[in-house]
């Protein structure tokens, strides 16, 4: 699904002493099938872009096309937007309210009006899709399972919809890191099998820099930089200026080279860096 | 749309005007006798003087009219209700209309506008307060006010207490409860299409995750309290002494000339006008 924002702009409380402007004039593109890092502080815009994807919010000003039809427009069709254009939210496992899991991740389809016989199926699916086993989880109370499962189960949740975009809000938030490589490998065979459009949204350029296609960054609402996580990275000073970090690797390159070491800025893997490093000190050695 | 646009319960729009700073305790001790007062009031010329006090106090406060409007939407449909009741079916005065058991009469008319401009005031008074004054600051005041019911082993405190976390814990709610509503509705769930029915059973998918949030959120609440070891009010110093200030014994003054204006105003013979 292709995915236009032209110009979007968004005012919390307009008119009110609290008003804030949340998003100003903000416009990319998103191919079908791609994968899209978006990432930005605390306060930068982020959830709040996200929901005008979903239809959540209608933006102020601007306008937001999926697949060239409009659905900033009133008439739209909300409901349809929301099957096509997944969103998991921040701290999803906080949404489950079913007694069992499967009656949990059967909720989007079912709102959906799909037919029964399929639902059952569609839930099987979602649930193998995030690395759960269907049967032993399918009558259990999605209140007993652990804080990494009921993350799982409601992403299965919005999988079960079957969407055309998969939009990730701070989906590793508060899970240990066997939980996060757990969650982004699930998200990544998504992208790779499922040829899903994937936008990751996150302040951890680590998990950005791992996965994304393409990296958009906010700052204060606005959207200051865009490109290809190499692109990216060599801008480091644009990065920081955002309040955000370079990811690891490239970040202690930089503090190498700031200590004299000759390196070149196109490094990106662990191996490679090894070398070079190996390199320089046999260098200084000798 | 956000919720806490629509919610207005306790808003407290934070202000350095004199009514800002006032100690609550007199706050609360002259928003009663207003309130009081406003039943004594009986006469045109009385509500317009009490009236007139009101849009001074307003104006002192520097906080916009609108947001007293706000504060007077949700009880509208009340204030509607009142005057239809006292309108169509007076208990006294001269008809001035009749159809079936309805009837409408001169005093019937004027008791209708008095009673819904009462309501109306007492909620404007109110809402004053707690524009003003922040909601920790008012069941503190409460603490205190009401501390002397200690001896009749009313735990004042621990009530007070209760409140503050209660107001606290409005907003956090109003906002959880946002993000839940959302979230369920980008997974389709019908709560903003559909007939009544359809509505209230998606409501279920918000009300149980709030639920389970707010008993979370009570747990870890109860917890971190138990780690600062606090035991209630028993021996408790505070962190905001409450002092009065030269400002509240100016404020009681007036309020006291207040009175007495609009009760004078009130029961003034018509021909002095």
């Amino acid at each position: 699904m292709h995915i236009e924002a032209k110009h979007l702009t968004y005012v919390y409380g307009p008119g009110l002493p609290w008003e804030k402007r949340a998003l100003s004039d903000v416009s990319f593109s998103i191919e079908s099938g791609e994968f899209i890092g978006l990432i930005g502080e605390t306060g930068s815009g982020k959830s709040t872009l996200v929901q005008i994807l979903n239809g959540l919010l209608r933006p102020t000003e601007g306008t937001i096309l999926l697949d060239g039809s409009d659905i900033s427009d009133r008439k739209v069709n909300l409901h349809r937007i929301r099957a096509q254009v997944g969103l998991v939210f921040q701290f999803p496992e906080q949404q489950l309210f079913a007694e069992t899991v499967s009656e949990d991740v059967a909720f989007g389809p079912k709102n959906l009006g799909v037919p029964k016989e399929e639902i059952g199926k569609r839930v099987d699916e979602a649930l193998l899709k995030v690395g759960l086993l269907p049967q032993s989880l399918r009558d259990r109370s999605p209140f007993t399972l652990s804080g990494g499962e009921k993350r799982l189960v409601s992403i299965a949740g919005v999988l079960a919809m079957r969407p055309k975009v998969l939009i990730l809000d701070e989906v590793t938030a508060g899970l240990d890191p066997k939980g996060k490589k757990e969650i982004l490998a699930r998200i990544q065979l998504l992208h790779r099998v499922e040829k899903a459009t994937i936008i990751l949204v996150s302040h951890d350029m680590d998990e950005i820099a791992l996965l994304s296609q393409r990296i958009l960054i906010l700052k204060e609402g606005k959207l200051i930089l865009e490109g290809s996580p190499v692109e990216i990275f060599t801008r480091a000073q644009d990065v920081r200026s955002a309040g955000l970090d370079l990811p690891t690797l490239p970040r202690i390159l930089s503090d190498l080279r700031c200590r004299g070491f000759q390196l070149p800025t196109a490094i990106f893997e662990i191996g490679e860096a090894a070398r070079w490093i190996r390199k320089e000190l046999f260098r200084a050695a000798v | 749309m956000q919720l806490s646009d629509v919610v207005t319960i306790g808003q407290y729009i934070p202000g350095d005007s004199v009514l800002h700073r006032m100690d609550p305790r007199v706050k609360l001790i002259l928003n009663t006798l207003l309130i009081v007062l406003l039943f004594f009031v009986q006469r045109v010329t009385g509500y317009l003087f009490f009236l007139a006090i009101l849009l001074a106090l307003v104006t002192t406060s520097h906080i916009s009219l609108r947001y007293l409007w706000r504060g007077l939407k949700p009880i509208l449909f009340l204030i509607a209700f009142t005057f239809i009741v006292q309108l169509l079916f007076p208990t006294e005065g001269q008809p001035l209309w009749q159809w079936w058991i309805f009837r409408i009469t001169d005093l019937g008319v004027w008791k209708a506008c008095f009673m819904s401009l009462r309501l109306a005031l007492l909620v404007f008074v109110t809402t004053l307060l707690t524009l003003v004054t922040s909601p920790i600051d008012l069941t503190d005041a409460l603490d205190r006010l009401f501390s002397f019911l200690k001896v009749l082993r009313i735990p004042v405190h621990e009530i007070a207490m209760m409140m503050t976390i209660a107001l606290r814990f409005i907003p956090t709610l109003l906002e959880e409860t946002d993000k839940i509503i959302k979230a369920q509705i980008s997974r389709g769930a019908p709560l903003d299409r559909g007939n009544l029915f359809r509505r209230m059973r998606g409501f279920v998918s918000v009300l149980i995750p709030l639920f389970v949030s707010a008993f979370r959120r009570a747990d870890e609440l109860a917890q971190a309290m138990e780690a600062r070891c606090y035991r209630g009010g028993e021996g408790r110093t505070r962190l905001k002494e409450m002092r009065l200030h030269i400002a509240d014994l100016w404020a009681t003054v007036l309020a006291l000339l207040f009175c007495a204006g609009t009760l004078a105003f009130n029961w003034m013979p018509y021909r002095w006008l």
